[in-house]
């Protein structure tokens, strides 16, 4: 048994050193040139391809996978990078079961997919490994937009301006640019380094000034960017947490999922990064699987997610929940945070209550109720908008956008998760700021 | 058990499995590897004349084309005769004999055409105690350059003046090997019987460049930077060669000449075809060189399940069926109607038929009803091309549906009818006249 493996609390180093580098290792290694085209062969190149209908980015993913069969990785690339430009992003992280994989024509047949994420993978990789740009900042159009948020949408935003020529300047809070890229995604997801790489990538078409530290609402607010700028785009994530309501929530030992996921990718040393013997997760997302299986990789004994609704209702894909099985996580289900129990200030476990529907179809407590002993507990049900909307009109806790991704304001436009709209997915998010992009384009160029 | 034991004229093989004059027996030692993973007989590697042996080049000899997952669709040599010695060769040929009686050792031979040579070499040949000679026509590279191979089966009357010397000096069996770079390739054929040939072999290889090298332009297979073109085979070539056995199969003036199949058979259905067109047997070259000499036993034992499946105690029960059946394009029947049909359960609506249709043919496919992605065929747009077939990648989902006579043909407004007529008797040809029977 490793040495720190049964420790009681939250320890660091409870694994062997080289373990580390074998848990966190890329989730899907790459696919080689030959396996790439072996795979690409099996793409029947349909017509109105069910899997491009269902890219929310609408990639030609039939055309790409056929650039990819003929040995033209880099034309394979560009056709992917022309309807997003994240495509090496999101090859890893979308959840390609529930979109394009889902109604791929050999899933339907075989139960078998193309391997789709993995193909667009195989062919970004090689453009961006040969730094091929494909695309040229548009003439100077004398026009600046300001966005805030350097995530998937800003980005998306951003180098779709530049292409129309306008001068972009972006602001983010965190120190580093990729929102949720860099700081959400679990690491085994994004190795490498892989989301800065991007950053570079996306940024190095020009006319991109990226502005690291500065967050609305502290730095500036939204009057001081639609008064300085030509129009405004919004893409700065949900930065809230959700509270779980839970009788002593505030304990030591209870933490936000996604700032352990943060503190993960940017550790330099997973060995240093504490992590409790006993583990519970609550939430049913693809944050609550995040958190939970690199729990279980950093050492953690025991981890347990619990969600307060079925399997069926959960919005962790069902890979997600098997990757989570997989790698030893106890999935629990109908069970909702109670209270939670201390010792010393310090987490000792969690009582929940068990839930059903009742015969109006509400979730309600049973009235039973189970304890979980543990000494760590990550919130992940759900985030919130940070600010107040700053005059922007919000809509169910987000900014309401019409189907351009225009705001209740002039001159601003807002996208990805903070935004009404679509799905909180990275590659949605790339679809909203790209298309808010070519809207604000349209606004600019007087159309 | 069906019986598929092969008597190829008078030559007696335990199977009508023979590897072609190739590579693969170029040799004692890989013969007798053939025999003992069951070939029923070989023909061995070509002999040349007495004398220094030709040489080959030092590089690549091969070329190839491949599906996605590097399986060998297509084939290529630039490799010459045996470049080993006569008398070499003949020993080994002697004593594989010897120890496999029950086999067939076929000798290849390919010397200039003059009559000295090939009457210098018969005796030799005959001398082993072989079954019997295949005259290499076929060669359509290098020794071609020399005036021989290929060179020879252009030439009917070159054909026929060689095969002559050979039956005039040699007791052998004489099969003669054609090229399929000619236009006709009956003229050869009809020449060879001429000459008095017990049998025709078909094909050899046909000319090629199986691939240009993008990076320096030189073809392959490239010897330092050039290419010269080879002699193609493999799966691909197949239907070439069935449909050059099938026209002297059903030639009036070499109908019932013994044919040995050759030409990308690779599994037992392709042997079955190529006798069902009129091959007394067939040679197979390529697929051994691919996969090595055990496919002999998936081919064994699929002729042999298929024939019991389909109730054909020997070879000859349907050697020769096919035949009757190819026939020439004016005598087809155009009162036969047929429509695609798709079968709704088996598609799996990846829309290949109808784009297919849609850009290339009758645009006879929809792609929606109700609102919904739905594949039908239109039938009153459908000619019955077979293109969505072709194209569909799920296996019998749509199929052809003969329409029965006294149906209504939605395309034309018509009633089927049970008459056969074909464009001989159509009012649309201005050569029309009587109905001629389809053979």
């Amino acid at each position: 048994m490793v040495q720190g493996l049964l420790k009681d609390g939250i320890a660091a180093g409870r694994l062997a050193p080289e373990q580390y580098a074998e848990n966190f290792s890329d989730l899907h290694p790459p696919l080689t040139r030959h396996e790439a085209i072996v795979e690409a062969d099996r793409c029947y190149f349909c017509y109105d391809a069910p899997c491009m209908n269902a890219c929310p980015t609408s990639i030609d993913i039939p055309l790409f996978i056929r650039e990819i069969s003929t040995g033209n990785a880099l034309g394979a690339a560009e056709t992917i990078f022309e309807q997003n430009i994240l495509g090496g992003m999101c090859a890893r992280v979308c959840p390609t079961e529930q979109l394009c994989e889902e109604v791929c024509v050999r899933e339907v047949a075989e139960g078998k997919p193309v391997k789709i994420g993995q193909l667009q993978r195989y062919a970004t990789d090689v453009a961006m490994r040969e730094d091929v740009q494909f695309f040229e900042r548009g003439a100077e159009s004398g026009k600046s937009v300001a966005i805030v948020g350097a995530g998937p949408a800003g980005l998306a935003c951003a180098h779709r301006l530049s292409m129309h020529g306008h001068t972009v300047t972006v602001f983010d809070a965190r120190p580093k640019a990729g929102g949720l890229n860099e700081y959400g995604i679990a690491s085994y997801k994004s190795t490498d380094d892989f989301a800065q790489a991007e950053v570079d990538y996306v940024t190095a078409i020009g006319g991109i000034d990226i502005q690291t530290g500065k967050a609305l609402g502290t730095d500036f607010s939204l009057a001081d960017l639609t008064g300085k700028y030509d129009a405004v785009f919004l893409g700065m994530g949900l930065g809230g947490v959700n509270a779980l309501r839970a009788e002593g929530e505030d304990a030591l030992g209870v933490d936000d999922a996604i700032n352990f996921i943060a503190d993960l990718r940017q550790a330099s040393d997973l060995s240093a990064l504490p992590i409790g013997r006993r583990v519970v997760v609550i939430g049913g997302g693809m944050t609550a699987v995040d958190a939970a299986v690199q729990s279980k990789l950093l050492g953690a004994e025991e981890v347990t997610m619990v969600y307060r609704r079925g399997k069926a209702q959960m919005n962790a894909s069902a890979f997600e929940q098997d990757l989570a099985a997989a790698k030893g996580v106890t999935i629990r289900h109908w069970l909702a945070p109670k209270r939670v129990l201390t010792s010393d200030g310090r987490v000792s476990g969690l009582e929940l209550s068990y839930m059903a529907l009742d015969q109006a179809g509400a979730l309600k407590p049973t009235g039973e109720t189970t304890t979980i002993a543990c000494d760590q507990v990550f919130k992940a049900i759900g985030q919130t908008l940070s600010t107040d909307g700053e005059g922007v009109e919000l809509a169910g806790g987000k900014i309401a956008v019409d189907a351009e991704g225009r705001t209740s304001l002039a001159k601003v436009w807002a996208g990805g998760d903070c935004a009404t709209g679509g799905d909180d997915l990275t590659v949605t998010a790339v679809a909203e700021g790209r298309d808010a992009a070519e809207s604000i384009n349209r606004f600019l160029s007087g159309h | 058990m069906a019986d598929i034991r092969n008597n190829f004229v008078g030559i007696k093989s335990p199977n009508p499995f023979w590897l072609a004059s190739a590579p693969p027996t170029d040799k004692a030692y890989n013969v007798e590897r053939a025999f003992k993973a069951g070939w029923g007989g070989v023909v061995w590697k070509t002999l040349g004349e007495e004398g220094p042996p030709v040489v080959n080049v030092n590089g690549p000899r091969y070329g190839a084309i491949w599906g996605a997952d590097r399986r060998l669709l297509g084939f290529n040599n630039i490799e010459l005769i045996t470049d080993r010695s006569l008398q070499i060769n003949l020993q080994e040929m002697k004593q594989v004999k010897m120890n496999w009686p029950d086999r067939a050792v076929v000798a290849s031979i390919m010397v200039p055409c003059e009559e000295d040579a090939w009457k210098a070499i018969l005796p030799l040949v005959e001398e082993t105690g072989v079954d019997g000679i295949e005259l290499n026509f076929g060669c359509p590279h290098g020794m071609s350059e020399r005036g021989m191979g290929a060179a020879v089966g252009q030439v009917p009357e070159y054909v026929e003046m060689v095969v002559r010397w050979c039956k005039q000096y040699s007791r052998m069996p004489v099969i003669t090997k054609l090229t399929p770079n000619v236009t006709d390739v009956r003229r050869p054929a009809r020449a060879a019987k001429n000459g008095g040939t017990d049998a025709v072999s078909l094909i050899n290889t046909i000319n090629s460049i199986t691939a240009v090298n993008l990076d320096t332009f030189s073809p392959e297979p490239s010897i330092d930077g050039k290419g010269s073109h080879g002699g193609y085979c493999g799966p691909a070539a197949k239907p070439i060669a069935l449909h050059m056995v099938a026209e002297i199969a059903r030639d009036p003036e070499t109908y019932g000449l013994p044919i040995s199949g050759i030409g990308g058979v690779t599994t037992w259905r392709d042997a079955a075809e190529f006798m069902a067109l009129g091959a007394g047997n067939v040679q197979v070259c390529t697929a051994a060189m691919v996969y090595g000499f055990k496919i002999v036993e998936e081919m064994i034992s699929g002729l042999s399940n298929w024939m019991d499946e389909k109730g054909h105690k020997t070879l000859d029960d349907f050697a020769g069926r096919a035949v009757r059946n190819v026939s020439d394009w004016q005598y087809l029947n155009l009162n036969y109607i047929a429509k695609a049909k798709i079968n709704q359960d088996l598609c799996i609506s990846c829309g290949r038929c109808h784009i297919a249709c849609e850009d290339t043919s009758h645009q006879a496919i929809m792609k929606e009803k109700d609102g919904k992605r739905h594949f039908e065929v239109m039938n009153d747009e459908c000619v019955g091309c077979n293109l969505c077939v072709n194209v569909c990648p799920v296996e019998d989902c749509i199929t052809m549906e003969a329409l029965a006579p006294g149906m209504l043909d939605e395309r034309t407004g018509k009633i089927v009818s049970g008459e056969y007529a074909n464009w001989t008797t159509h009012p649309n040809n201005p050569a029309a006249k009587v109905v001629e029977p389809a053979e």
